[in-house]
Parts: structure tokens; C-alpha cells; sequence
């Protein structure tokens, strides 16, 4: 049994600078700013977060899952790992994880991944990339599916074989585990607060998270 | 018809062209028609996306193709799935065993601090180039750019990951003459970088010549064993061949 680093922060929320709720499945689209921490916080437990993080400021460079998976030569993300951008340079760094492990190969649901993985009946559902499409089609920053790839998930455990197997894992995450990570540049963060209902990882229960952020501290 | 051929039978064939170790490449393959790779020396790394053809925001999709499939790894049986739940390709013969999808490509950067300073004005064609400029250039053709580049196939590269998630390098993974198969279920867009793997921990740049050939296949019947590998390619293929009905 892998041992997880859990990493836990000093940070206090009543000195945020920002404080709100994702419901579940609703996008949420914020910048990040140089310096500043941003935690994500399980409010129920083991709710999938997908999300994509782009450049402020040219967004044709953008998070990079496999970029992040070849800088640290391991496939996943905790306390430590730098989230690589498609241009090799860090976009933000894990600083404090009470969780010990997130995905960034299961990429997003879809309607048209869930009738190959479910059933075909299943396109009406409510899906990640659904979120990500209304989200961005609101946003006026000029991004499209073009720039929707492969994301985060942000409380997701999902094992790879020595084999080369992929399994979905039970979660490895509970009510109130967090992962917080330092800008490294200014960032767009979007989020998809997951509304998969036909799998078992969020015991078929998508649940609200909360999302912080903290300025720099005082040189 | 059986689809594990080699060699191709002449009837089959449509044409065949030398991809040098290092090199990049584009070009479109039709429903029906199949693409053989071959590793000519044992040390080629193949960096592949595919496009819908006619609708190129449809790409493959790594994490749909590795979910659909239980799999993190690519052998026979399998199939690239696009973000659109369309099965583009299929591996219906694979001599090597194991293809990468989770390590992405080489950059420039990378290349030069790896293998040292080798540039056109120095070397001519025998200069060190890198996967994701090599993608980037075959894109460009094709109007594409830095936004299509998403998670690539690595066709002959093998990572192993450990329980903790640690990544190894397989250097055996390929040999001589070693190739992989893939049957087209729609008209794509393949984009290919020859260029070193990322993780290939070997000092010297020496990527393998690849060989591509292409014939004519068929289109997949009821009993195929890409199509009936799991219940979730049975509806990617059903999905797949309405588009053309």
C-alpha cells in the first residue's frame, strides 16, 4: 500500500481574499494572480474537480497533463508537483495536499464518452465538458472546445497498473481534505465541479466544493 | 478478410514512404484503409494525433480512449478514440506489444540540454529536431496550431509505472522490424513526429527510421477484434458507422 505525504497548510480562511462554493455540477472560471495560493476544499468527499488552467495572458499556453507527468517522471499529483504548462514551464505548484493523491489521466466526462462508457442513452446527462463549453461560451476571453484538453482531476484516484491497466479506485479523499497550489504565473482557472452521475467514485452523489485564494504574503 | 497481414499482399497496397529517425509527417488516411509503422533499427519512437478530417476540431482524445478501455497502454485491440466518442483508429496487429500515451513529446528545450547543440547550419538534415516542434510544423499545414496539440501516442515506447506512480523507461520494448497496425474507421488527419521519446534515457540522439505503408483493408466486420474487445467499442463502432450510413 502506497503511503501518501499529507501536507497540511497554515493558511487561515477568514484572511482570504476570496471565498466561494462551487455546486455541484456548475464551471466556475476565475484568474489566479502571480504569488497567490489557491486551495480547492472536498466539502463532502471524494468529489471529482476537473480543471484547466491557462496562461492570463496568452492562453495558447495551457496546463499540460503530459508535461506535468514527464517533468516529475510519476503520473500523480501531490504535494510538490509543479503543473506544467504546454510551453514546459510551471503554472502553479502544489504546496500543501491533505488528500495525497490526484488524477490527471481521466481526463474529463462527455456526452459522447459517457454512451461509449455507459450506455448510448446516456447522452442527455449532464457532463464536464458540457460545464467547461457554457462556462467559456460566457466567458469573453475568445476560448472554444479548441482549447479544452486534458485536465486535472483534483481529489480523483486512478490507479495505473505495472501492467498498464487503468482502474477507477475508491476515492482516497474525505469531507474537508484540500490541496492548495502557489500561482506561478498569472493564471485563468476553469473548473467543472463534476456531474458524472453513472460512477461509482463520488458514490453517484456530486457534491458542492469550496474554493479559496490568499494574496502573496508581504515580502 | 484477415487483417493480420505481412507481408501485404500486393493487391492490397497503396503506397509506402521512408519517415527518417528525427522527422515529421502528415497526411490523410481513409475509412477503410490501414497504415503499417515499422521500427527499422529497434529505437523508433512515433509521436502520432488524429484528426476527424473533415471536421478537425474532432481529435483524438487520450483520457476517452484510455477510460472506454480499462487500459493506460496501447496494444492490439485496441482503439483511439476522439473526444466525440468515434473510434478514428484501431490496432488490429501490433509485433512490439506496448505503445505510451501518457508522456507527451520532446520539446526543444528538452533536446538541448539532453543531446547538446546540433542546429541546421552545423549538421543540414542530420540536425537533432523535437517531437512537439515537429507536430507543430505538420499542423501548421493543415491549419492547426499550439491550441491542437493535446496528449499523443508514443507508438513504440513502453513507461512502466510503479504503485507510487514513478515512471521507468523500457529500452527492449522495440526491435528491428517490430510494427503496429492501424485500420482507419473514419477519414483522418495523421500528424506523426519521429523524434526521441521524452523519457528515452539513452545519451546518444539516434531516433529509429520509421517505415510507413499503406493498404487497403476493408472496414470492420461483426466478429472484429478491435469492435468486440469490450462492450464499450461496440457502441464507439456503432457510433462510428452511422457517421457513414
Amino acid at each position: 500500500m502506497t503511503t501518501f505525504n499529507l501536507v497540511e497548510s497554515s493558511l487561515d480562511p477568514k484572511t482570504a481574499v476570496y471565498d466561494a462554493v462551487v455546486n455541484a455540477g456548475d464551471p466556475w472560471i476565475h484568474e489566479i494572480r502571480t504569488g497567490q495560493v489557491f486551495r480547492i476544499l472536498d466539502l463532502e468527499g471524494n468529489q471529482a474537480v476537473d480543471t484547466l488552467f491557462y496562461n492570463a495572458y496568452d492562453p495558447e499556453e495551457r496546463y499540460s497533463a503530459v508535461d506535468t507527468v514527464r517533468a516529475q517522471g510519476a503520473l500523480y499529483l501531490t504535494t510538490g508537483t509543479q503543473l506544467m504548462s504546454t510551453e514546459g514551464r510551471a503554472m502553479l505548484t502544489i504546496t500543501a495536499d491533505t488528500c495525497g493523491r490526484h488524477d490527471t489521466l481521466g481526463g474529463a466526462c462527455s456526452c459522447e464518452s459517457n454512451t461509449v462508457r455507459y450506455a448510448l442513452n446516456k447522452r442527455p446527462m449532464h457532463s464536464c465538458r458540457d460545464s467547461f463549453l457554457h462556462a467559456l461560451a460566457h466567458y469573453d476571453g475568445g476560448l472554444t472546445k479548441r482549447d479544452i484538453t486534458s485536465n486535472i482531476n483534483f481529489f480523483m484516484n486512478v490507479p495505473v497498473t505495472p501492467q498498464g491497466g487503468l482502474t477507477f479506485a475508491d476515492g482516497v479523499s474525505s469531507p474537508g481534505k484540500y490541496v492548495e497550489m502557489r500561482a506561478e504565473m498569472d493564471v485563468l482557472c476553469l473548473i467543472s465541479n463534476c456531474p458524472q452521475l453513472n460512477n461509482p467514485c463520488n458514490a453517484y452523489n456530486p457534491t458542492p466544493v469550496r474554493v479559496l485564494i490568499w494574496n502573496a504574503p508581504e515580502q | 478478410m484477415a487483417q493480420n497481414l505481412n507481408p501485404i499482399p500486393p493487391e492490397l497496397f497503396l503506397w509506402e514512404e521512408a519517415l527518417p529517425g528525427g522527422c515529421h509527417w502528415s497526411g490523410i488516411l481513409r475509412r477503410g484503409n490501414a497504415l503499417r509503422l515499422t521500427d527499422m533499427s529497434g529505437r523508433a519512437n512515433v509521436s502520432a494525433l488524429f484528426y476527424n478530417a473533415e471536421e478537425k476540431l474532432e481529435r483524438y482524445n487520450m483520457p476517452d480512449t484510455l477510460k472506454a478501455q480499462h487500459t493506460a497502454h496501447l496494444t492490439m485491440g485496441h482503439v483511439c478514440y476522439s473526444d466525440m466518442g468515434h473510434v478514428l483508429c484501431s490496432l488490429i496487429a501490433d509485433s512490439c506489444g506496448w505503445h505510451d500515451t501518457v508522456c507527451g513529446t520532446s520539446n526543444a528545450a528538452m533536446v538541448q540540454a539532453k543531446y547538446g547543440e546540433s542546429s541546421y547550419q552545423t549538421h543540414r538534415n542530420a540536425m537533432h529536431r523535437n517531437g512537439r516542434d515537429g507536430l507543430l510544423v505538420e499542423l501548421g499545414k493543415w491549419g492547426l496550431g499550439k491550441r491542437d496539440v493535446v496528449p499523443n501516442v508514443n507508438f513504440f515506447s513502453k513507461v512502466v509505472a510503479d504503485e507510487a506512480g514513478k515512471l521507468q523507461f523500457d529500452t527492449a520494448n522495440s526491435r528491428p522490424g517490430a510494427y503496429v497496425d492501424l485500420r482507419f474507421e473514419m477519414n483522418v488527419l495523421v500528424v506523426l513526429s519521429a523524434a526521441p521519446h521524452p523519457l528515452d534515457p539513452r545519451p546518444d540522439y539516434a531516433p529509429g527510421d520509421v517505415m510507413l505503408t499503406a493498404w487497403k483493408t476493408g472496414t470492420p466486420g461483426a466478429d472484429d477484434v478491435c469492435r468486440n474487445s469490450c462492450a464499450e467499442n461496440q457502441r464507439g463502432f456503432y457510433q462510428t458507422e452511422i457517421l457513414f450510413r
